[in-house]
């Protein structure tokens, strides 16, 4: 028994990623074909290449048919997945198992949501009928418990936590205003964040990720095949998935400053990866900052940060693009947008550029430079205390 | 074989509306003091689960046979209102559920239908009184309920023994409503009042000719109804205008409708000395005397919520738009959020120890206590190995918090609050009657039954926290 990974058998050779945003010019099927045909032309292959596909998308269609009627796949099978926001990461972790089982050659990862057409503020879920017992609070209301039970726990007063809650959203505008796929490609200072409308708790407007439509796909296949399709691909080093008892609202000892289902998460796929010091041996992560505070808590969680640490090190601009450790560089969630079932594959597009040093010149981080050849992308899914979490390392090494 | 009231409970909903809000706004109307008003989440129903439960956390209350539900304003028709305060008192399915609604009479009936039975009986009492904006009833009138358990000696100690009951009935219009209107119209007062003068006169000749008694043997005279004029005059018209009377809640909370008498007979016990003597009075569509007094009983009653600190917490802050918004008055913009889904009748009914009466579990192996109930234990993975265990009566604190702007509530924004309770057991929950300047970790609450919203007609009732005051 064990979680043994697939480390270096399987490689990514091509992806492709819309742009974000209030896409009201765009449909569901028009983002989707626009991914998947940037994938198969990155990898340099057409769709008849393809033996397989997975899909990920939390509310924007159901089935395989979703994906393979605007495309005209050909009889291929078709894998529709769902895990929340993790979605698009669930699709790309099943992909590239299958290619490692050796049951197909050449497969394709791909993400979409089209969240802009239900005219509604915020995220909207399905309901499954119920009793209506259940404390119906929006999800930035969920994420805002982190903030007075973090400030609680390590000392920090509640003025310094919306100071270090404005410095996340300010570094991932920043990153997001050098990012032409983002939905918000603008900086935005300090005092207009601390100052806009509270949504939640601690939260205003700019402590909330964007709700985006997009589309993001991946081409992978076994890692001796990859040089066939690319000269610089990308290996997988770690997938790591947890999902837990949801012990926190039940669980007196929970005490919202952390989230169980990534610390466990993130050790898993250090082990796979054989990362023993993840600040100083990664070169970048793209973290699942759906909030403010989520960025901070993960920060620990991920063991970038000591415990009660986070904090200080996000001030101190350890997590900046031209930080130790460059958290987002591409403006994560917060201003690349999230369209729930394209965001796990968007950060791995973000690895694909910048680990490949394809990035834009002014967001190019410069770890990579140092030597660094390894990337984290890291999605959650629910709410601090119930939450599925998964991580992913890439390299662009073997070995 | 004594037969009497074995206890006694009151719920004045925290809110009350200083009268002077509606002259401001409206340029006329309103007048001086405060009325108490049910707050958004809170209905007949709902304020008479928390009356009950006032009243049976003050004594060791038997399991009743009956449970009846009186109001003006039941939250629905069709369905069986006391349904669901049956189901939050966590009652036997063998203990009787019927509801006595309509008229402000209801009380009475059910007080009547009690006292001649042999079992012990529990009715709740509640209005949530509407008005036209600037009408007088809309200052006047104030929402609460009361619950009041009747048995006998072999129940439970009788704190106050029925002594006797007369009622003379008469038809005349006075008030009326028609089914579906969230207001009442009534007569030209003067007339009112004088049919009522003549019935209480009747009422009182008749009570105390059965009982054998005088005006001199009664010590406090409780006199109730929704005719104010006619309530004035009534000792005088009864020939008790020597006796003291109770205290006149109405300045503070207003005229409570169908719970009125049970209120303010509460209010005197609450108080009372052994060998009181009251005499109730009260003027609905007739008039209805009935006769207790108290025993040496009521010297170990203690009331678990006494009316007086109710009627003094109230927070008065409450504004007049928002109380119009509360009562449906005003429509305001809801949030660009979906509509609300009501609960779905079948998980309602598999959980409703859940869900009615807050029933957690406790696994045997730990000790660990879970809400909801949890079947395969956190620790150790134990399958249906748990007990079960009522939750509502306990206290908790608030361990984190949020103030959610974005969801929809009838009155935003909600405030949810994680808490832990004492003795173990956590849950998230909306926090109620609280401003959200008031939360902060380590904050002290207690539960409470409330209406969460209503959808598709559906009222869904769970439990909510509020401050401990």
């Amino acid at each position: 028994m064990g979680s043994r990974g697939i480390k270096d058998q399987v490689a990514i050779v091509g992806m492709g990623c819309t742009q974000f945003g209030e896409r009201f010019d765009r449909s569901l099927d028009d983002m989707i074909i626009e991914a998947a045909h940037a994938a198969y032309d990155s990898a340099g292959i057409s769709q008849d290449d393809v033996d397989a596909f997975w899909f990920g998308t939390l509310g924007s269609g159901t089935s395989g048919l979703t994906i393979s009627k605007p495309l005209k796949i050909d009889y291929k099978p078709v894998t529709r997945v769902e895990n929340m926001c993790a979605s698009g990461s669930e699709a790309f972790r099943n992909a590239a198992y299958a290619v490692a089982s050796g049951a197909f050659d050449v497969v394709m990862a791909i993400g979409a949501e089209k969240l802009k057409d239900n005219g509604m503020s915020g995220l909207v879920g399905a309901q499954v009928p119920d009793d209506g017992t259940k404390t119906q609070i929006t999800a930035p209301a969920s994420f805002s418990l982190l903030a007075p039970a973090y400030g609680e726990k390590y000392g920090v007063e509640p003025d310094t936590m919306k100071a270090v809650m404005a410095r996340i959203a300010w570094k991932n505008h920043y990153n997001g205003a050098r990012n032409p796929r983002a939905q918000f490609q603008k900086e935005v200072s300090i005092e207009t964040i601390c100052n806009a409308p509270l949504v939640a708790g601690q939260l205003g407007i700019f402590d909330c990720s964007g709700v985006s439509d997009g589309s993001a796909a991946a081409i992978l296949c076994r890692a001796e095949d990859a040089y066939k399709y690319c000269d610089n691909p990308l290996f997988v080093k770690a997938l790591a998935f947890t999902s837990g008892p949801g012990a926190g609202p039940l669980d007196p000892d929970y005490d919202y400053t952390t989230f169980d289902e990534v610390t466990r998460c993130a050790i898993d796929a250090y082990e796979q990866a054989g990362v023993t010091d993840p600040r100083t041996e990664i070169a970048m992560a793209e973290v699942h900052d759906c909030f403010t505070p989520t960025e901070l808590v993960l920060m620990e969680d991920l063991q970038f940060s000591k415990r009660g640490e986070g904090w200080e090190d996000v001030m101190a601009g350890t997590f900046d693009l031209d930080g130790e450790l460059p958290v987002n560089p591409d403006g994560g969630l917060k201003s690349f947008g999230h369209p729930i079932g394209a965001s796990g594959l968007r950060m791995l597009f973000e690895c694909w550029l910048q680990l490949r040093k394809e990035a834009p010149e002014d967001r190019q981080i410069l770890s990579v430079d140092k030597g660094k050849t390894l990337g984290l992308t890291h999605n959650l899914g629910g709410r601090p205390g119930e939450c599925v979490s998964f991580a992913a390392i890439v390299g662009s090494e073997l070995g | 074989m004594t037969r009497g009231i074995l206890g006694y409970g009151v719920h004045v909903p925290y809110y009350r509306l200083q009268r002077s809000a509606i002259g401001a706004t409206l340029g006329a109307g309103g007048g001086k003091g405060t009325r108490a008003v049910a707050s958004y989440d809170e209905d007949a129903t709902s304020m008479s689960v928390e009356a009950a439960r006032a009243a049976l956390g003050s004594f060791a209350a038997p399991t009743p046979a009956a449970v009846y539900f009186c109001s003006v304003t039941p939250p629905y028709l069709d369905k069986t209102n006391a349904n669901a305060i049956h189901a939050a008192l966590n009652y036997p399915s063998e203990v009787f559920a019927g509801d006595m609604v309509g008229s402000a009479r209801s009380t009475t009936a059910a007080l009547t239908a009690a006292l001649n039975d042999r079992r012990p009986v529990l009715i709740t009492s509640a209005d949530v009184r509407t008005g036209r904006p600037g009408s007088g009833d809309e200052a006047a009138l104030g929402d609460a309920a009361a619950a009041v358990m009747i048995g006998s000696d072999g129940d439970a100690p009788v704190i106050a023994e029925w002594i006797g009951t007369s009622s003379i009935t008469h038809e005349f219009l006075d008030r009326w409503r028609e089914p579906g209107w969230n207001y009442s119209r009534v007569w030209e007062e003067r007339f009112g009042e004088s049919v009522y003068n003549k019935l209480v006169a009747e009422a009182a000749t008749v009570a105390f000719k059965d009982t054998e008694l005088s005006a001199a043997d009664i010590d406090r005279v409780v006199i109730s109804g929704l005719h104010a004029r006619a309530v004035r005059s009534a000792a005088a018209a009864a020939g008790v205008s020597a006796v003291p009377s109770a205290q006149d809640l109405t300045a503070a909370i207003g005229n409570t409708g169908s719970a009125h008498g049970l209120v303010a007979l509460a209010q005197a016990l609450d108080t009372a000395e052994p060998d009181e003597t009251l005499m109730l009075i009260n003027l609905a569509d007739g008039c209805d005397v009935s006769i207790f007094r108290t025993t040496d009983a009521i010297v170990d009653y203690t009331p678990a919520r006494p009316v007086a600190q109710q009627v003094q917490q109230g927070n008065d802050s409450l504004e007049y738009a928002k109380f119009l918004t509360w009562r449906g008055y005003l429509d305001r913009e809801p949030p660009r959020r979906p509509d609300p889904e009501s609960p779905a009748g079948p998980p309602s009914e598999r959980n409703t120890g859940w869900k009615f009466a807050l029933i957690g579990s406790r696994d045997r192996g730990t000790g660990n206590v879970y809400l909801p109930p949890q079947r395969v234990a956190l620790e150790g993975g134990a399958v249906d190995d748990y007990e079960l265990v009522p939750m509502a009566d306990i206290e908790a604190t608030v361990a984190t918090f949020t103030i959610d702007h974005l969801a929809f509530s009838p009155s935003p924004p909600t405030l949810a609050v994680v808490v832990d309770f004492d003795g173990g057991g956590r849950f998230m929950t909306e926090l109620t009657d609280a401003d959200a300047d008031e939360v902060h970790i380590g904050l002290r609450v207690r539960m409470t039954f409330r209406k969460v919203l209503t959808a598709n007609g559906v009222h869904n009732y769970f439990w909510k926290a509020i401050p401990v005051r």
